[in-house]
């Protein structure tokens, strides 16, 4: 059976009125659960899991309640750009980066710009992805397993790498901002010894602190806290801090004696005007859809970095790389449809190869199994009457969501009309509720509001906070993939740059790693080098003028 | 005065009522806690997922089983959460072996397996040596024979470390003076991928986690770490055919807060006796090669028991604990 025909015969059955029901009720609802802060996809596809039980005796279709999920899953990376742009809040770790832009650019009173920007770039990043996905799965799957434990570090290095220039022009303070984010990403227990790390109590002082008070562990306040940090910092207690209290209070600060609304307006002309736009974003969408389906289909990397690096990508190669972080609708677009497009990736380890490349993917996987599905290398010859109409949904999806987020535009927008005064505090319980959310614990709802008045101060001393919360995005993983790796190679480096370097004792050679790390050296000493010419040529024009 | 006497009195004949009918027989009154001791998408979650659609589906409990992954710390998190659960009639765990060596390899937690109510273990998980169909190894006297001549630069992944991949690999090193380099990883999927992609040389995956690429002809079984051969790998041996006195299982079991009351135990071991005689257990269970029988209370009790003094011995010799 030829792709094509497989395809069309794929897309009928997603169109059939009860699976297209499916796509827009899960769009809505993946909408709403991606824009509140801390609900993310992850929880939305788990929560509606047992629910899909329902609609497979319903409709006796093997794909409907995985299309069900699927467009769950594609709301929520819509939706996580809402909140991002209108509350400055990332509602799920995806949507990160798009608050770099489209929070400054909802300030300027430009925020349905970044609304449609941010929707009509998720549309294409989702729909590269799908096309890249129809066409050459099983050949992609092939590529992620070439990406064993030293390639996937080097490519987190490469991830480093593209947000040196995050921080802006301190470079010391931005290294102090990746450093802290790095410290933080150790926290918790190490995989590779199994051993707890900078939890602040180990075993051994715990028993001798229980003894002196008898072994009463209600004596001790916060006893059973000890086991907070055992658990990591975890990813969304710390952006939630730093956007949701820290910028907060930060803006209440600097708008003291002045009431701000943000101007908002909206109309139909705007919105069309906003699509006519697009054709500036062409750069950010483009390199966001690419970078990001790549990243997506790497398993243990996923729709964040993806989004990072597209985000880096992009401000690296503009023209105008200043106006980034200022409200650039590239900065926007980027890693929207980095996200969209990743995401659409992450379904591609996940059903070829049995591996998520996401958290939520994971869940997927879950749901698939318990459908009776056997994801693995043979999914797409043994269920071609699952496989194809799940990817003809994916295009109907993202129709179906882009049209439904552009349709909502003016009820998100309604959220900015709200005097700040009360946006303010809408925004503070929508931190503590969505950091509970996320991880049922109070100990990182504390965390979280510590790490918002830490990030207030770090503000008000101009140090970029940024490069900290990606670096705990990416530092867990980039350690356990370099320990791995050096693992295999006791503790030789030559692992990551040097081809020839023998793994496996067969006389093999390598050439992903070292590769991509030796354009992340480069990208990393670039800035210096330039600088370096820089100062000898001034200093030359000095000479000779002198 | 009056009006409080017989509140008063109102309220001690309903507490009587309400214990009266707890004694008799165990109902759950509101939603109950479903602790997974592991991460979303795991070999556990997904099984946990699987009895709670099952329940669901069936209708087997009057009120909604509620997941909560609890990962931290090898389980340490759920296990912490469970010794602290404020009401142990309506908290159940869903757990593996970490249920005995994480408390053991961290005495500090002071958690005592046999304090948790022994609700059932509803299969037993089996390894498998797995190496890539490349190496062209299909016998384990060949796999002993190549891993000898490749020396540390043999690697087997496994998830986690001190974990039961770990245990698998210390055994085979110990018992056959291999210098198998083991990798831990996070999950038993990242450590297939990467078998099937030949950036490790072999794994003891369980069979659920390999039979993708076992099926695509990617990876191939050597032994089975089991005392009988698996119906789905007729022609692997088990490690005990190859002259080996080794055998390893993973319990997969539900267990109840510590302080669960015995009526509200006999209550959740009915309801899983139920899930695991349904047909999509019993499809599951053959379609992973998952082992085992229904196992509940007190004779649950005495298997853990057992289990206990045998990880004890098996880290005390890979030096784990003292």
């Amino acid at each position: 059976m030829d792709i094509v025909s497989a395809l069309m015969d794929g897309l009928w059955i997603a169109v059939q009125p009860h699976n297209l029901a499916l796509a827009v009720i899960g769009v809505i609802v993946g909408l709403f659960v991606g824009a509140l802060p801390g609900l993310g996809s992850v929880n939305g596809v788990a929560i509606l899991l047992p629910f899909t039980f329902v609609i497979n005796e319903a409709t006796s279709d093997p794909a409907a309640p995985m299309i069900f999920l699927a467009a769950i899953y594609y709301g929520a990376m819509y939706g996580g750009a809402i909140s991002s742009i209108t509350l400055g809040i990332p509602g799920a770790s995806t949507a990160v980066a798009t608050t770099f832009d489209g929070r400054p650019m909802a300030l300027k009173g430009e925020a349905d710009r970044a609304l449609v920007t941010a929707a009509v770039a998720s549309f294409i990043g989702g729909t590269v992805a799908t096309l890249f996905f129809t066409g050459f799965a099983p050949m992609l799957s092939s590529v992620a397993l070439d990406f064993g434990n030293p390639e996937i570090f080097a490519l987190m290095l490469l991830a480093f790498a593209t947000f040196i220039g995050l921080g802006g022009d301190d470079i010391p303070k931005t290294m102090f901002s990746i450093f802290f984010g790095l410290l933080l990403a150790t926290i918790g227990f190490d995989t590779i010894s199994g051993e707890p790390r900078l939890v602040f109590m180990n075993e051994r002082e715990q028993t001798a602190l229980l003894e002196t008070f008898g072994g009463n562990t209600d004596a001790v306040p916060f006893f059973d806290s000890v086991s907070w940090f055992s658990r990591g910092i975890q990813f969304l207690v710390l952006a939630i801090g730093v956007y949701g209290i820290g910028e907060m209070l930060w803006t209440i600060n600097a708008s003291r004696y002045k009431v701000t609304m943000t101007e908002t307006k909206i109309s139909f002309s705007r919105i069309m005007r906003g699509i006519v736009g697009m054709k500036d974003c062409w750069k950010g969408t483009t390199i966001g859809s690419l970078l990001g389906f790549f990243v997506g289909i790497l398993p243990a990397a996923g729709a964040t970095p993806g989004s990072l690096m597209s985000y880096g990508v992009s401000k690296m190669t503009s023209r105008n790389p200043r106006s980034y972080g200022e409200g650039n609708p590239d900065g926007v677009a980027a890693p929207e449809a980095a996200n969209n497009s990743a995401s659409t990736g992450a379904m591609l380890p996940m059903m070829t190869l049995g591996i998520p490349g996401s958290p939520t993917t994971a869940v997927l996987l879950a749901g698939m199994v318990i459908w009776g599905l056997e994801p693995g290398p043979r999914l797409f010859e043994d269920r071609p009457e699952f496989v194809w109409p799940l990817i003809g949904s994916f295009y109907v999806s993202n129709l179906v969501a882009v049209i439904v987020n552009l349709a909502f535009i003016p009820l998100f927008l309604a959220v900015l009309r709200m005097p700040f005064t009360i946006l303010a505090p809408v925004i503070f319980v929508l931190s503590i509720v969505g950091t509970y959310a996320a991880y049922d614990n109070m100990y990182d709802v504390w965390l979280m509001v510590l790490f918002g008045f830490g990030a207030y101060f770090l503000r008000v001393l101009d140090y970029p906070l940024a490069p900290a919360v990606l670096a705990v995005v990416l530092g867990a993983t980039a350690e356990e993939k370099m320990r791995q790796s050096l693992l295999l190679s006791d503790g030789n480096f030559a692992i990551f740059w040097n081809p020839f370097f023998d793994r496996d004792g067969k006389g093999q050679e390598w050439w992903i790693a070292p590769v991509t790390t030796w354009i992340a050296v480069i990208l990393i000493a670039l800035p210096i080098i330039l600088w370096g010419v820089r100062r000898m040529r001034g200093g030359a024009a000095a000479e000779a003028r002198g | 005065m009056k009006l409080l006497k017989t509140l008063t009195l109102g309220a001690a004949a309903l507490g009587m009522a309400v214990t009266a009918t707890a004694a008799s027989a165990f109902e759950p009154s509101k939603p109950i806690d479903f602790v997974i001791m592991a991460g979303k998408g795991g070999g556990a979650d997904k099984m946990a997922r699987l009895m709670q659609a099952i329940v669901e589906k069936n209708e087997l409990a009057g009120k909604p089983l509620v997941p909560t992954n609890k990962s931290g710390g090898s389980g340490a998190e759920a296990l912490q959460y469970m010794k602290g659960a404020t009401d142990p009639d309506h908290t159940i765990m869903v757990t593996l072996n970490s249920f005995y060596t994480t408390p053991l390899r961290q005495p500090g937690l002071k958690v005592d397996n046999m304090a948790f109510a022994p609700v059932a273990r509803m299969a037993e998980d089996t390894f498998v040596l797995w190496v890539h169909k490349d190496e062209g190894i299909n016998t384990f006297d060949e796999f002993l024979a190549e891993v000898k001549k490749r020396g540390d630069k043999w690697v087997m992944g496994g998830t986690g470390k001190n974990s039961e991949d770990n245990i698998i690999t210390d055994h085979l090193n110990e018992a056959y003076g291999l210098s198998i380099k083991y990798i831990p990883y996070k999950g038993g999927g990242a450590v297939a991928k990467d078998l099937a992609g030949k950036q490790i040389q072999s794994s003891v995956n369980n069979p659920s986690e390999a039979l993708g690429f076992y099926e695509s002809g990617d990876v191939v079984p050597i032994v089975a770490f089991t005392n009988d051969r698996l119906p789905m790998f007729p022609d692997t041996p088990t490690l005990k055919e190859e002259g080996g006195d080794f055998s390893y299982f993973m319990q997969r079991s539900v267990v109840g807060a510590p302080g669960m009351s015995a009526e509200a135990a006999a209550y959740y071991t009915e309801l899983f006796r139920e899930v695991y005689k349904s047909d999509e257990w019993q499809e599951y269970k053959s379609k992973k090669s998952l082992m085992g029988d229904f196992v509940s209370q007190l004779d649950l009790a005495d298997y853990w028991e057992g289990q206990i003094e045998n990880h004890r011995t098996i880290l005390k010799a890979s030096g784990a604990i003292k």
